[in-house]
């Protein structure tokens, strides 16, 4: 939960965006405020006109400038109601999209462990909802709001004039009325913030309920997750209920408070005409400039409300944009007189910034030759997948270094970086568009040539056989390809992408053993002047690599060729060989296995 | 109905022609009749309020003007008694005012969240009926958008609408009342100003349903585009599409903004508009008033009051504009709403199900054939048995259909021809629950849902307790990463560190499946990520599970290309095109020279 913020000072944040546009908006203002002025006109000139020119036996001219009169300030209040709507809505809609595209900006820049903490429920309820509801009140309720207190202002003006006891009377009711606008205020935002957070966050359970639709499925969990939904589903309605509840008592403060008033100011004022103290004829104007007014501070409870509402949506803007981006490149970035790719890791730390007792990777040294192929094993959960995460900058380390040739990764360009190391990782993301542009996508080339050769190399020939071929929409909106296929192309992705540095997270999980080793050897002679780091569950993995690195326990604790390690070092044989070892039950199955496959053979 | 518009079929076109115009328009009608129907008792009580809260409101100035033509006089003739008696009442109708509108702003609330919570849950539900095979082509971003801005619309609609519009109506009547109680000619004059005002609403309507239902088309787009983004955040990173995609969202913004504005604009025609008829009913009637007064027909009086009833009459109308708006609006979003409803789950629980309480696991392929939709045959005619208790693993290259047996099984599609049965029961008569109690699937894509890792096991069993849950986990080998965690099994999965890598999130799918204990197990790749240590305990869990600890084993379903999983098979099946084109134990058909023995010679080279 947020804290609390003044109401100005939040709105005030608007100020960068809504300044170019502050002359329309006065102008809307103005027109507004013409438009209900003559309004409230027509009715004293309709009296007037009629009372002064009208007789029976009287010139026809005085009926027909009557009716043009009348006709002419009709079409005014028309052609006022049409302007500030002119003036307002495109700044106000132009705003509100800025906004939107600078917020979507903001958030890819923000580093990634923002997105492990942020469900996109939430952020597109920012995007979505809280910038719609901003714009209607900047373009009606903002308006509307300054209209309403200078009528109520003037109105008050007037009534002073008329009679200033009866207009004490009235104003006394403001006494109350500010009091509980102070409450309602408090009360208001802290509803409103949570049920647009509760909104937010069933976003996100819809979102999740959808991608994870197949698990649900397969376990027959629909009814939990329908019951789960039902339930914050139940919440939010809970708390928009109560967010009424509050409008409600608002309302009915405003609108009893100065009818109360007017009551006592009825008694009151007949008795002042009863003792000649005022004329009946100020009596009556007093009462109709009270009807006037009435209803815009009636209307005052909805507007507050709304502008309420639109701070907290200027609140939880901010809260985004507010959160900086850590992971930025340096504004004089330096980057290494040669380019050759040797990749350094200098006492490399990792923990997760809310979890920093926890570290999941401790003083990692390791040297990668450029050119040279590298293989990383070790156990689930020994830290594989956050050392290859450090290297594109996805996350940055909490200690040491590492270095590309020489130079602090953090004194790079993050782009420049990100365009000399290639990642491929284990969980694909495929975006909805063609193959092309798919596997095209980090490349600097985008011809027909590099997109070739990298479905070559990575065994992808399917995709010409696909509906449309190459030009096939994949993805989310597009068709649905199998695992295998799947890794195939983003293994293209990132090969297509040529960089100086490629990570690949265990790029061939997916594949059965024909094509792993297709891919396999179109690798190597790719790999021979690429800078490599892969990591490997598998021997025939490895057996990419020139040189392996063991991580054990976010530690490297060994580094050396596959048969030296295999010699060498038990924790190794154990994470890699599966033909020895324990389970042993397994292991005589397996050589019996293939005692009788050799007999049979023969 | 035509069919060109069933379901989400033709979702992203504003322009529809006449007759598939009406066809949603009513649909939308339809949907939107049967949310108020279960509240229409709500619904008139809010009403009955809006309308006497309105009487109570016009109280206040009756009793002004008895006060000053009255009490005053009275009270000038010493007695007070109608003084008091005004001030009574004026208090009495402010306190009924002020209570009443109090009363319908938290009903027309209550009316609008039982109507919207109705719908969300009905939209839930039923996209989570909704096969595999709409998931596959309708993407989360767009089903996002249907359960937020498209609710959003609907919202704005019942929040501001059922008041104004009540209000609104009954001011107009009783105006009008007045207005032919004064002086009939005038009283059809109001009237025939309502002949303009229908053309520019029909104008209007006719417009502003394309507006609206282009805004609805490319908000999906912009949110679709959104939660792409967001949720492949890392890939986004990793190859430098930021510039391409803030180019796209921004185009789709500037889109969005363009319709909003057109929608907008519609509005600041109608609404001025209907204003302007209104001012000009007014001129027309001092003119032709105005002249019977010269001639004598009619009193300045009457003249005087007709003209400011008229003008009191147009007042509302800004009011119905804007309802009318809304409700463009809201139907526009209904209309794709009520779409994504009408689809039709092309896997559908049976009306009379077969009860199958404990199932033994023998798997019968009769003469199956399958085909997606009406695409190419994928599997042709199948015969396959699979007694229960037999571990069967199924092998073949990426794209020979093992995953497509697998979904068959699992029932994520349904055969097109033949029979596919548990224990002698058609899988398409055995109801929801005995399907996934006893079948259940474990995929490459181990998807966890935010909370905590407990949690996440528990999917396998809800009611299973915290040592049930351990157990499980032990037994794949997650146990000890899981207790690593800040939390342990309360971890997060989203939180302080509970981020865990593909290999882990395997495991717990695995503990997933391991909970669920169902008779049937099927794995497709469910080990690609794991490493041989963790997958070695994979498979000695795994081995447990089959044996049993009840009397009889399990049957399984095994797709794996690491042929040490497939080793422990007591079966082979290799699948190449649909068709199972070897079968047997490992051994012969290692023996045997095909296929098998192929792959497993060229995995037998790629260890060590």
């Amino acid at each position: 939960m947020a804290k609390q913020t003044l109401f100005f000072r939040s709105i005030s944040r608007l100020y960068p965006h809504v300044r170019p546009i502050i002359p329309r908006l006065l102008l809307g203002l103005l027109c507004a405020l013409l438009a209900s002025i003559v309004a409230l006109a027509i009715p004293q000139v309709l009296r007037v006109l009629v009372n002064e020119s009208l007789k029976p036996g009287g010139a026809t001219e005085a009926v027909w400038v009557a009716a043009g009169v009348i006709l002419v300030l009709g079409v005014a209040e028309a052609v006022l109601v049409a302007l500030r709507r002119q003036f307002v809505i495109n700044p106000a809609t132009t705003v509100e999209t800025r906004m939107r595209v600078s917020l979507y900006g903001h958030l890819q820049e923000l580093a990634v462990s923002f997105h492990d903490r942020w469900g996109s429920g939430q952020l597109l309820s920012r995007a979505m909802t809280d910038l719609n509801f901003l714009r209607r009140w900047m373009a009606f309720g903002a308006i509307m709001l300054v209209v309403t207190t200078l009528t109520v202002i003037i109105g008050l003006a007037a009534m002073f004039w008329m009679s200033w006891q009866l207009a004490l009377i009235f104003l006394a009711a403001a006494v109350p009325i500010t009091i509980n606008s102070f409450r309602f205020r408090t009360r208001f935002s802290k509803v409103a913030r949570r049920s647009q957070d509760q909104a937010g966050d069933l976003a996100t359970t819809v979102e999740e309920s959808v991608h994870g639709i197949r698990v649900l499925k397969a376990f027959g969990r629909s009814r939990e997750a329908l019951e789960n939904f039902n339930e914050q589903a139940e919440e939010l309605r809970q708390t928009e209920i109560e967010k009424a509840r509050h409008q409600a008592t608002f309302t009915m403060v405003v609108t009893l408070l100065p009818e109360l008033a007017l009551g006592a100011g009825l008694v009151v004022g007949i008795i002042l005409c009863a003792g000649g103290q005022l004329s009946i004829g100020a009596l009556v104007a007093f009462f109709a400039t009270a009807a006037v007014i009435a209803s815009p501070v009636e209307f005052s409870g909805m507007l507050l409300a709304m502008a309420l509402t639109a701070k907290t949506a200027v609140d939880r803007h901010y809260e985004v944009m507010d959160t900086e981006n850590t992971i930025t490149g340096p504004s004089q970035p330096s980057r290494p007189r040669h380019l050759a790719g040797a990749l350094r890791f200098n006492d490399a730390s990792f923990a997760f910034e809310d979890a920093p007792d926890k570290p999941i990777l401790a003083n990692v040294n390791l040297e990668v030759r450029p050119g040279e192929t590298m293989a990383l094993v070790g156990i689930t959960g020994s830290g594989k997948s956050a050392l290859i995460q450090l290297v594109p900058r996805l996350f940055d380390v909490t200690d040491g270094a590492i270095t590309i040739d020489g130079v602090d990764l953090r004194d790079f360009d993050v782009q420049e970086l990100r365009r000399m190391v290639s990642v491929a990782f284990e969980d694909t993301t495929l975006f909805s568009s063609s193959v092309r542009d798919n596997v095209l996508l980090g490349a600097s080339e985008r011809s027909d040539a590099v997109l070739g050769e990298a479905l070559d190399v990575a065994q992808a020939h399917f995709a010409y056989s696909l509906p449309d071929g190459v030009d096939t929409l994949i993805g989310e909106e597009g068709l649905s390809l199998s695992g295998g296929q799947r890794q195939r192309i983003a293994l293209a992705r990132a090969i297509a992408a040529r960089p100086r540095v490629l990570v690949l997270d265990d790029p061939l999980s997916a594949l059965d053993v024909h094509t792993e080793e297709l891919v396999e050897a179109r690798l190597r002679e790719v790999l021979r002047d690429t800078t490599t780091l892969i990591v490997a569950h598998r021997p025939s993995t490895v057996a990419l690599a020139d040189r392996v690195a063991l991580l054990e326990d976010g530690r490297i604790t060994a580094v050396g060729t596959h048969t030296e390690l295999l010699a060498g070092n038990a924790h190794y044989r154990y994470v890699i060989a599966s033909l020895d070892q324990e389970p042993r039950d397994l292991d005589t199955e397996l050589s019996e296995l293939e005692d009788q496959a050799e007999e049979v053979t023969r | 109905m035509s069919t060109a518009t069933f379901g989400t079929a033709n979702e992203d076109n504003a322009h529809l022609s006449k007759s598939d115009s009406r066809a949603v328009r009513r649909r939308s009608l339809a949907l939107l009749g049967s949310l108020i129907r279960p509240v229409r008792l709500r619904f008139w009580l809010t009403i009955a309020m809006v309308v006497l809260s309105q009487a109570t409101r016009v109280a206040g100035p009756a009793l002004i003007a008895f006060g000053i033509d009255h009490a005053l006089p009275a009270l000038q003739a010493g007695d007070n008694l109608p003084l008091v008696f005004t001030g009574a009442a004026y208090l009495l109708a402010a306190v009924a005012t002020a209570g009443l509108t109090a009363l319908y702003v938290t009903s027309t609330a209550r009316l609008s969240q039982a109507m919207l919570l109705d719908l969300r849950v009905r939209v839930f539900r039923h996209t989570q009926r909704l096969s595999l095979e709409f998931h596959e082509k309708y993407t989360s971003g767009r089903i996002i958008a249907r359960q937020t801005s498209d609710l959003e619309a609907l919202r704005e609609l019942l929040d501001s609408g059922v008041s104004s519009l009540a209000s609104g109506l009954l001011f107009m009547v009783f105006t009008a009342i007045t207005v032919f109680a004064l002086d009939w000619r005038s009283g059809l004059l109001v009237l025939a100003a309502g002949v303009p005002m229908f053309f520019l609403a029909r104008w209007y309507q006719k417009h502003s349903q394309i507006a609206f239902r282009e805004s609805r088309v490319v908000s999906a787009r912009l949110i679709v585009h959104f939660v792409e983004t967001m949720t492949g955040i890392r890939a986004v990173k990793a190859f430098r599409k930021e510039p391409e995609n803030a180019e796209t969202y921004g185009q789709l913004a500037e889109d969005y903004r363009k319709v909003t504005v057109r929608s907008i604009n519609l509005n600041g025609i109608f609404q001025p508009g209907l204003v302007l008829i209104g001012n000009v009913c007014v001129a027309v009637v001092l003119l032709v008033g105005g002249f019977r007064v010269l001639t004598g027909d009619l009193a300045v009086g009457v003249l005087l009051a007709l003209i400011l009833s008229t003008k009191r009459f147009f007042q509302p109308v800004d009011q119905m504009a804007m309802f009318y708006n809304s409700f463009q609006s809201a139907q526009a979003a209904l209309e794709k709403v009520s779409g994504l409803l009408e689809e039709v789950p092309t896997v559908r629980p049976p009306k009379n199900p077969v009860p199958l309480p404990g199932a033994r696991g023998a798997i019968d392929f009769k003469e199956v054939e399958f085909r997606y939709g009406h695409g190419p045959v994928v599997v042709p005619r199948l015969n396959l048995q699979i007694p229960a208790g037999q571990t069967v693993a199924l092998v073949g290259q990426t794209g020979a259909g093992k995953s497509t047996l697998a979904k068959l099984i699992a029932r994520f599609y349904d055969v097109t021809s033949g029979s596919l049965t548990l224990d002698g029961v058609d899988l398409r008569d055995l109801s929801t629950t005995d399907l996934r109690r006893n079948i259940v699937m474990v995929t490459q894509e181990a998807f966890l849902f935010s909370g905590t890792v407990a949690d996440n096991i528990a999917l396998g069993r809800p009611e299973a307790s915290r040592e049930e849950i351990e157990e499980a986990a032990k037994a794949v080998g997650a146990h000890e990463f899981i207790l690593q965690l800040p939390d342990g099994y309360d971890t997060d999965v989203n939180k302080r560190g509970g981020r865990v890598s593909s290999g882990q999130r395997q495991l717990i799918s695995f503990a997933r499946a391991f909970l669920a204990r169902p008779a049937v197990l099927i794995l497709d790749e469910a080990t690609s990520s794991l490493d041989i240590p963790s997958e070695r305990l994979v498979q000695h869990g795994l081995a447990q599970l089959l044996a049993g600890t009840d009397s009889a084993g399990r049957t399984a379903l095994i797709i794996a290309h690491r042929l040490s999983t497939v080793e422990t098979a007591d079966r082979v099946l290799v699948v190449h095109d649909g068709r199972i084109v070897e079968d047997g134990s490992p051994a012969e058909l290692i023996g045997g020279g095909g296929r098998f023995a192929d792959l497993h010679g060229a995995w037998k080279d790629s260890l060590v």
